[in-house]
């Protein structure tokens, strides 16, 4: 503790430095005139004696800072120095000061933000305890081209068993009705395994969660709600444990309330917001009592491996039961579909869309704080020069260039932190706003904060910034040339050759960031336009669809819905009704997988409805694995009113009933890929499973990107509803609808059908095609309003150079005139020096491009990440700004009066 | 009268040896008693007592606390703590130590 002890003394020494100096000067006088007294003694004259005095004892200034210095203060007391006089310069220059703490600001304020989003979301580990053992199981069947197909409960018992895990737990995501509260409400359901919650190693704040041990068939009566849910629908009743509510009809009781900011870990939106969450081991009723292992009806699993064990250790662990189990089961493992099984970060599966998108927006938004860096780094050299003297003079004094560095570096870390605090004033103040622009569906949405490690990385990168903008100006102070300097200044000129030479390279460099920057932002940006200019093969105007939901009770005894028959007459009263409402002019049902282009319903369409393995008749099953088709259930009105054109065969009618052999409708995409140059109507195929019945072809419409924007021609089917019903339904309107009252209208009529279904999620068609770009246009906007900010930098940092150069050589140029130069060739010679800077620095730029496009291909749609029309508009609009930028201080070198000039000297 | 500078390093050793033998002095009593025991031999630059009095104080070899002088001026006495007496065999030792080693030296034949 003795160093603890000494550094007390030195802080102490530090606060009371004043007081030191004054003690010490008193103790050294003490001494000198104790001497003189005594060489005073033994008989010299007064002026001896104090000279006798002086000499014994040495250099007095010298030995006061020595002393000084034996407290180890010296580099802090530097830097106060520095600080104060760096303060003093910025506030001497307040508009040089102004601009660069504002461009400072502005690069810090952005980088953080974006920062801001990148830390809440692939940074921080999941909210859970030992973030690192969680893991997403994901089930492929390449042979076939199917991803993430899900598991069987034979085989979750497998994984439960193979001591790789310490718990796992397959999670189902599905909506039920709540009944029971004031309006019957849609809720988001996560059928887990009971273990669920003792695998994420969470706690209610309210009662208690399923006991993980708990292997009883059918789904366990106790349900968790979230703390959203308990608020909204119960008031947040403090007694609300035990309490009954109504689930799809059927009874359940609440056994806890989860914490409020607890998100499950889902890819999507839907399926990170869970309102209720059910236990079930996936076995008996409402489940088969015996669910076979090839049927995969378990959408997704997450994990907790057992402590110490990595998931690449687990991966291999895997694999080797993988092949066990495909030995021991070949007719459930075909060959051909080549079953993996794939372990992920569970952080993966909840932000791993988003990286690449995020990763943009942090490059671009660094580089615009570069390119500030550099515009500053110019200012401050051109500021130097115009400092040159006081340098020069300040080394011919005898300061150290070492000091004269610090002290420059001192300056630019000063003015750095100064932006970094202006730009995180602005961040605090926009928080509310900027934050709105951010889409709905990020993840992790309600994380992003200000927080200490956003702190630290603004703090970090101001200090980076600094040094980085600070470092040319200060390493040419430490190289001045005295002698040069002294007389070159005297003259009145400014500038060394050297310094011109560092401002060229700045402005090359900073062209070249801002051309890396517009490339990404072009071919962002055309990608956009084409997705917004795609043929989307339907009409989604005047269209809007409001969804509703049939109950799907375990207690068969219950269900209203039972037989297609029962739902068919639901449907056709819905329908009547509907048409009845005001302004509507057609209407149509379909189950939520023919919303086209809903993200939202993304992964629940993949789970619930839209995946279809089917096997087409006629081939042999052994040898052609069944493949996966999107499918959607609608009724015959359902083409026609989004405008999607039959191109063969007939649309579905009125003979297609529950009775009548089942018919499908399917697009060319389909077509061509199983029945290619052949007519496909009046050919079957059916479900994968053994039980199901043959489907007969009967119509053949056009593509239409229903399911994404980017792609044209994913096959798809489409069934009868009558004949396939459905429980989660959409209702589409078309006419000139008044959209703020549909949703009302709309839940009136569904209610005076059954008044226990809910109605909810009322969008307008044409704003679900924009929302389905949201992400895309988030990040485009973002990366051109960065590249708009590096053209306008980049803009004045050759305007900066250009100026400087003119003024430069006003002197010049008076001569130039004066010996009847053509204003002409002087102007070519301005604007040909900032061309030759431009060019050089799109060129090195362009280099740059290609690398940068290269890595954000999977972001592009419709243009190559090589697009020349992009590249050459691009440096062409670079060159323009440049040129414009030049031109100004070009034209003040044209009127330059010789007379004025020469006189100027 | 010639004087000799003292050998560089043994300032501290001085110092305190002396604090050590009379308890608290200040700067020039402590500057005077080196010249007066070393027989007017040894002569240290005054003025450098005082930085290496920081330093010391830094350490913690001594304390100071203001007084007053026979001639009731005001000083700054120093004086040895228990670190400082530690140091001071330190010094001793070594000091020995190299002295006997440059004795040996200069005495082989």
């Amino acid at each position: 503790m003795d160093w603890l002890r000494e550094l007390a003394r030195r802080l102490r020494m530090l606060i009371h430095r004043r007081q030191f100096d004054a003690e010490l000067e008193e103790e050294m006088r003490l001494h000198l005139e104790l001497r003189q007294h005594e060489q005073l003694q033994s008989g010299m004259t007064e002026g001896d004696a104090r000279a006798a005095a002086r000499r014994r004892f040495g250099n007095t200034t010298y030995l006061k800072q020595e002393s000084h210095i034996a407290w180890g203060w010296e580099w802090f007391e530097n830097l106060a120095q520095d600080a104060r006089y760096g303060l003093r310069m910025l506030r001497k220059s307040p508009g040089f000061s102004a601009v660069a703490v504002l461009t400072i600001a502005l690069g810090i304020g952005a980088t953080t933000a974006i920062f801001s989003v990148v830390d809440a979301t692939l940074l921080h580990p999941l909210p859970y305890p030992q973030p690192e053992q969680l893991v997403s199981i994901e089930d492929d069947l390449p042979g076939v081209g199917a991803q993430d197909v899900g598991m069987s409960q034979p085989e979750w018992q497998d994984l439960q068993r193979s001591g790789i895990f310490e718990y796992v737990s397959p999670t189902w995501f599905d909506e039920n009705n709540l009944t029971g509260s004031s309006q019957p409400a849609r809720v988001r359901l996560l059928i887990v395994a009971p273990n669920y919650f003792a695998l994420l190693a969470v706690k209610p704040q309210l009662g208690r969660a399923f006991n993980p041990g708990d292997h009883s068939p059918g789904l366990t009566p106790e349900v968790l709600i979230s703390d959203g849910l308990w608020k909204r629908a119960f008031g947040g009743d403090p007694h609300i444990l035990d309490r009954s509510i109504r689930l799809d009809t059927d009874l359940y009781r609440i056994v806890g309330v989860m914490p409020q900011g607890f998100d499950a870990p889902g890819r999507i939106t839907e399926e990170r917001n869970i309102e209720v969450w059910a236990a079930t081991s996936f076995y008996g009723p409402p489940m088969s009592d015996h669910p076979p292992r090839s049927g995969r009806n378990l959408p997704t699993a997450v994990a907790r491996l057992k402590p110490g064990l990595t998931i690449a250790a687990a991966q291999s662990r895997l694999e080797a039961l993988v092949a066990a189990l495909q030995k021991e089961f070949p007719e459930d493992y075909p060959k051909p579909s080549a079953w993996t099984v794939r372990l992920l970060p569970l952080k993966e599966r909840v932000v791993g869309n988003i990286r690449q998108s995020l990763i943009l927006l942090l490059g671009a938004v660094g580089l615009v704080l570069l390119i500030g860096c550099v515009n500053v780094a110019n200012l401050l050299l051109a500021r130097a020069s115009a400092r040159g003297r006081e340098m020069a003079i300040r080394q011919a004094l005898g300061a150290a260039r070492l000091r004269l560095t610090s002290q420059l570096l001192t300056e630019s870390l000063f003015l750095s932190l100064l932006g970094g605090i202006a730009g995180l004033a602005i961040l605090f103040c926009t928080k509310g706003f900027l934050l709105r622009f951010v889409p709905d569906s990020l993840p992790r949405l309600n994380d992003i904060s200000i927080s200490w490690s956003v702190l630290l990385f603004a703090l970090g990168a101001s200090v980076v910034a600094g040094a980085i903008f600070g470092l040319a100006p200060a390493l040419h102070a430490g190289r001045v040339d005295l002698t040069h300097s002294l007389k070159e200044s005297a003259r009145g000129s400014t500038g060394s050759g050297e310094q011109a030479r560092s401002r060229r390279i700045l402005v090359v460099i900073e062209f070249a960031l801002s051309l890396v920057l517009m490339v990404a932002a072009g071919l962002l940006l055309r990608s956009f336009r084409d997705l917004v200019n795609v043929r989307l093969g339907f009409t989604p105007q005047n269209v809007m669809a409001v969804r509703t939901r049939l109950p799907f009770p375990n207690d068969p005894k219950t269900d209203t819905y039972a037989t297609p028959a029962q739902e068919a007459s639901f449907f056709r009263g819905l329908l009547r009704r509907s048409r009845a409402l005001p302004r509507v002019e057609d209407a149509a049902l379909g189950d939520t997988a023919s919303i086209p282009l809903d993200e939202s319903l993304r992964d629940l369409k993949l789970i619930a409805e839209g995946q279809f393995l089917f096997t087409v008749e006629g081939r042999d099953i052994q040898s052609d694995e069944p493949a996966v088709v999107e499918r959607s259930s609608v009724t015959p009105e359902y083409f026609h009113l989004l405008n999607m054109p039959l191109l063969r065969g007939r649309p579905f009618d009125e003979s297609d009933n529950d009775r009548a052999p089942q018919v499908a409708v399917i697009n060319e995409a389909f077509a061509r890929t199983y029945w290619p140059n052949q007519n496909p109507i009046g050919k079957r195929f059916r479900n994968a499973r053994a039980d199901s019945p043959w489907i007969t072809i009967v119509g053949i419409i056009a593509n239409a990107r229903t399911e994404s924007l980017a792609e044209a021609g994913v096959p798809k089917i489409y069934l009868d509803l009558y004949q396939t019903g459905g429980k989660r339904l959409a209702i589409f309107l078309r006419g000139h609808l008044d959209t703020a009252a549909i949703p009302d209208e709309v839940r009136e009529q569904v209610q005076s059908v059954d008044p226990a279904l809910p109605v909810f999620g009322a969008q307008a068609l044409s704003d679900t095609v924009s929302a389905s770009l949201s992400e895309r246009r988030f990040s485009m906007e973002i990366v051109a309003l960065f590249a708009l900010i590096a053209l306008l930098l980049a803009g004045l940092g050759i305007y900066g150079v250009i100026s400087y150069l003119v003024s430069e050589r006003t002197h010049e140029i008076g001569i130039r005139l004066a010996l009847g130069a053509e204003r002409r060739s002087i102007l070519q010679m301005v604007l040909g020096q900032g061309l030759g800077l431009v060019i050089v620095g799109a060129a090195v730029g362009l280099v740059g491009a290609v690398v940068v496009s290269h890595l954000m291909t999977g972001l592009l749609y419709g243009v190559r990440p090589t697009d020349p029309l992009t590249f050459v508009v691009v440096a062409l609009l670079l060159i323009g700004v440049a040129l414009l930028a030049c031109y100004i201080p070009a034209r003040r070198a044209l009127r330059v009066d010789p007379l004025v000039a020469l006189r100027y000297e | 009268m010639h004087r000799d500078e003292i050998p560089p390093g043994t300032l501290y050793l001085l110092i305190l040896k002396t604090l050590a033998r009379s308890g608290e002095m200040h700067g020039y009593e402590i500057a005077n008693s080196i010249q007066r025991i070393s027989d007017d031999i040894l002569q240290v630059e005054e003025g450098s007592l005082y930085p290496a009095l920081q330093r010391m104080l830094v350490k913690g070899w001594v304390t100071a606390k203001w007084g007053t002088t026979a001639g009731n001026r005001r000083a700054r006495y120093y004086q040895l703590t228990a670190a400082g007496r530690k140091q001071l065999n330190v010094e001793m030792s070594q000091f020995e130590r190299v002295i006997g080693a440059i004795t040996r030296v200069i005495e082989a034949v």
